[in-house]
């Protein structure tokens, strides 16, 4: 089963230098994300970013996640 | 008819399309269930497709839209998001803006 500190390095590895926060409970989690990535960018494609991080985990181990994302200067 | 053709053809033909778990009056996952209230509460009409019923179809979309999750919500052919992205939109009152601009 996924845990929430395997998300949190997923999308640190992914995205050097993003501070993580990943809370849940085996099958939803949360998440907020601030990188530098983000900025400039739409919701859409923020999170296309960190989906990214999580290769093909998201949707199959990892059913849910919400997602906060935000850049540094937000 | 390839996949991709099936998804392009779907959404050329509606402009409110939701592809979620189960339907609008069974939905079979909490951000399904949510993302049909939302709309709804927009008071606009709208496609639904039940992907558990379709695995290909299933597979198909997380490819043509990189977007590895359900619901989805596509206006006028363009992904908006999934359930987060349609939340905070909501909440800013720019879902409401988006359909009701696109049923037109």
């Amino acid at each position: 089963m996924m845990q929430p500190e395997d998300i949190k390095q997923m999308i640190e590895t992914g995205l050097p230098g993003a501070r993580v926060s990943v809370t849940g409970d085996g099958h939803h989690f949360e998440a907020e994300v601030v990188a530098r990535e983000f900025t400039g960018k739409g919701m859409l494609q923020r999170h296309q970013i960190v989906y990214r991080t999580l290769g093909g985990k998201m949707g199959n181990e990892i059913h849910a996640l919400s997602l906060r994302t935000l850049a540094p200067e937000e | 008819m390839s996949i991709q053709d099936r998804i392009r053809q779907q959404l050329s033909s509606d402009k409110i399309v939701l592809y979620m778990k189960g339907t609008p009056q069974f939905p079979q996952c909490g951000f399904s269930a949510k993302a049909t209230q939302m709309l709804g509460a927009c008071g606009v009409k709208f496609t639904t497709y039940d992907i558990l019923s379709d695995p290909e179809m299933r597979q198909g979309l997380k490819e043509y839209s990189n977007w590895p999750t359900f619901p989805q919500l596509y206006v006028n052919g363009e992904l908006v998001g999934g359930c987060d992205i349609m939340t905070e939109l909501y909440q800013k009152g720019e879902l409401q803006k988006l359909v009701t601009q696109a049923q037109g």
